[in-house]
């Protein structure tokens, strides 16, 4: 009940982060992206050309249609919220981070902008 | 109640609120060395000494061991002696205390203490190719030798502060050692299989590098791609994390110099 309480706070405060719509190609990009976004070291997907998936976490495919947009930034934004042992780095917010270093220090993984981009290429695949 | 009592029970309460369970340390009977998780090229690369690289890094060590240095043109032979014998099993007891310094020290900083006090010579630098020589040297002279750590006070704490580091999240990604190296150990991080982080086979050959690194080297690695703080080579926090590692892998065979892919 508790956690149904939390989870329909979260959907209310997930309304969408940037101004811009969130691009997919972008955010495609992103998520394959090995310094920026990251997503490949842990998560596998459906991207045949990609040979050094990671399987710490979930298969991406299908996200988009196991998860409402708002859901999906939610799990980008801070994915402790919903798994407080999760390992999955918080992506737009540097809240209860510790011993970060200088040149990351106070910045988070995604600017917004980043965030909305990957959210729009998470919904792509169904 | 009185007031004391009550601030005794609140604190026992706090105390007892510890998560213990989340900072339990793998157990021994699932330990496995990288050498065992490594795939079967590094592995025969590891195992012919004519293959490994690192062999070359020994033998310059074998030279430096016997190469008089400093103010009084002493070797380190000339007070040690054949380090076949008198230096078998040595690595595998650091890091250790040492009295004089009053602090723990690692392998690499006893070579420098060394220099320091008994050779009077300039101290190589960490990371430097006589240093990485040196300390292969003395690491091939413990192959074979379950890792020991002495018992001693200062090295106990030196561990624990080690383990609080290890269990820490840490950096802009909020990992731990543990979340990697515990936890997830035997899956691939993107193209790396996730080893568990024993130290057995230091100073290493890793094909990444092109070149022989010691396990600060490896640390350094580990601690920015979790984008944290990096402690600078010989810092005490570094020590207090190879004195963890190498008392979680207490028992566990001595393989250096390893080779990584
Ligand atoms: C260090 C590991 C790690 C990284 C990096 C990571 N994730 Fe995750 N992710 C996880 C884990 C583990 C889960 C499983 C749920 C949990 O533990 O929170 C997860 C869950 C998810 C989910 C829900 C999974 C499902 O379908 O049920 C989505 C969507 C997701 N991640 C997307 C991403 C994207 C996009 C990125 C990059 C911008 C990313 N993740 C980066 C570890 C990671
Ligand atoms: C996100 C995952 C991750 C985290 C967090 C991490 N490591 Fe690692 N570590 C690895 C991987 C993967 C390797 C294997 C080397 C490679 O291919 O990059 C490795 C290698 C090592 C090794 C070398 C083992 C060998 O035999 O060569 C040690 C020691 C080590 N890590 C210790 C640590 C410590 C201590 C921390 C925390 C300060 C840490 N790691 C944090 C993923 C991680």
């Amino acid at each position: 009940m508790r956690a149904h309480l939390t989870f329909a706070c979260l959907m209310l405060l997930s309304p969408a982060l940037a101004l811009e719509a969130g691009d997919a190609e972008r955010g495609r990009a992103l998520v394959k992206n090995r310094q920026v976004g990251l997503c490949l070291l842990c998560h596998s997907g459906p991207f045949p050309d990609e040979r050094f998936m990671g399987n710490l976490a979930p298969d991406l495919s299908g996200a988009g249609s196991r998860w409402s947009e708002a859901e999906l930034r939610a799990r980008i934004v801070d994915a402790r919220q919903f798994n407080p042992d999760t390992i999955m780095p918080p992506y737009h917010t540097t809240q209860g981070l510790t011993n970060v270093s200088a040149s990351f220090a106070g910045k988070t993984l995604f600017t917004a902008q980043q965030v909305e981009d990957v959210v729009a290429f998470l919904m792509t695949l169904r | 109640m009185n007031r004391l009592a009550a601030c005794l029970v609140f604190a026992a309460s706090l105390s007892l609120s510890v998560p213990v369970g989340a900072q339990s340390d793998l157990a021994p009977s699932e330990r496995k060395s990288s050498y065992e998780m490594m795939g079967a090229q590094s592995r025969s690369m590891q195992d012919d000494d004519m293959a490994n690289p690192a062999m070359l890094s020994v033998l310059d060590g074998e030279a430096l061991w016997r190469k008089p240095a400093g103010e009084d043109k002493k070797s380190c032979a000339d007070c040690h002696g054949d380090a076949r014998q008198s230096m078998r099993g040595m690595a595998a007891r650091y890091p250790s205390y040492d009295v004089a310094a009053q602090r723990v020290v690692d392998l690499e900083e006893r070579i420098n203490l060394c220099q320091a006090r008994e050779q009077k010579s300039e101290a190589f630098g960490r990371e430097t190719k006589d240093m990485l020589a040196l300390s292969a040297y003395l690491a091939l002279q413990s192959r074979g030798m379950p890792i020991a750590p002495s018992q001693n006070a200062a090295l106990e704490r030196s561990i624990e502060r080690g383990r609080a580091a290890y269990f820490q999240r840490q950096g802009q990604l909020n990992l731990s050692c543990a979340n990697c190296h515990d936890d997830n150990w035997s899956r691939k991080l993107g193209g790396a299989t996730i080893p568990q982080g024993h130290p057995t086979g230091y100073p290493i050959y890793r094909l990444e590098w092109n070149g022989v690194g010691s396990l600060q080297r490896r640390l350094r690695n580990c601690l920015t791609g979790m984008r944290a703080q990096v402690h600078g080579l010989g810092a005490a926090e570094l020590t207090d994390l190879e004195a963890y590692l190498m008392w979680r892998a207490r028992g566990m065979i001595m393989d250096a110099p390893g080779v990584r892919p």
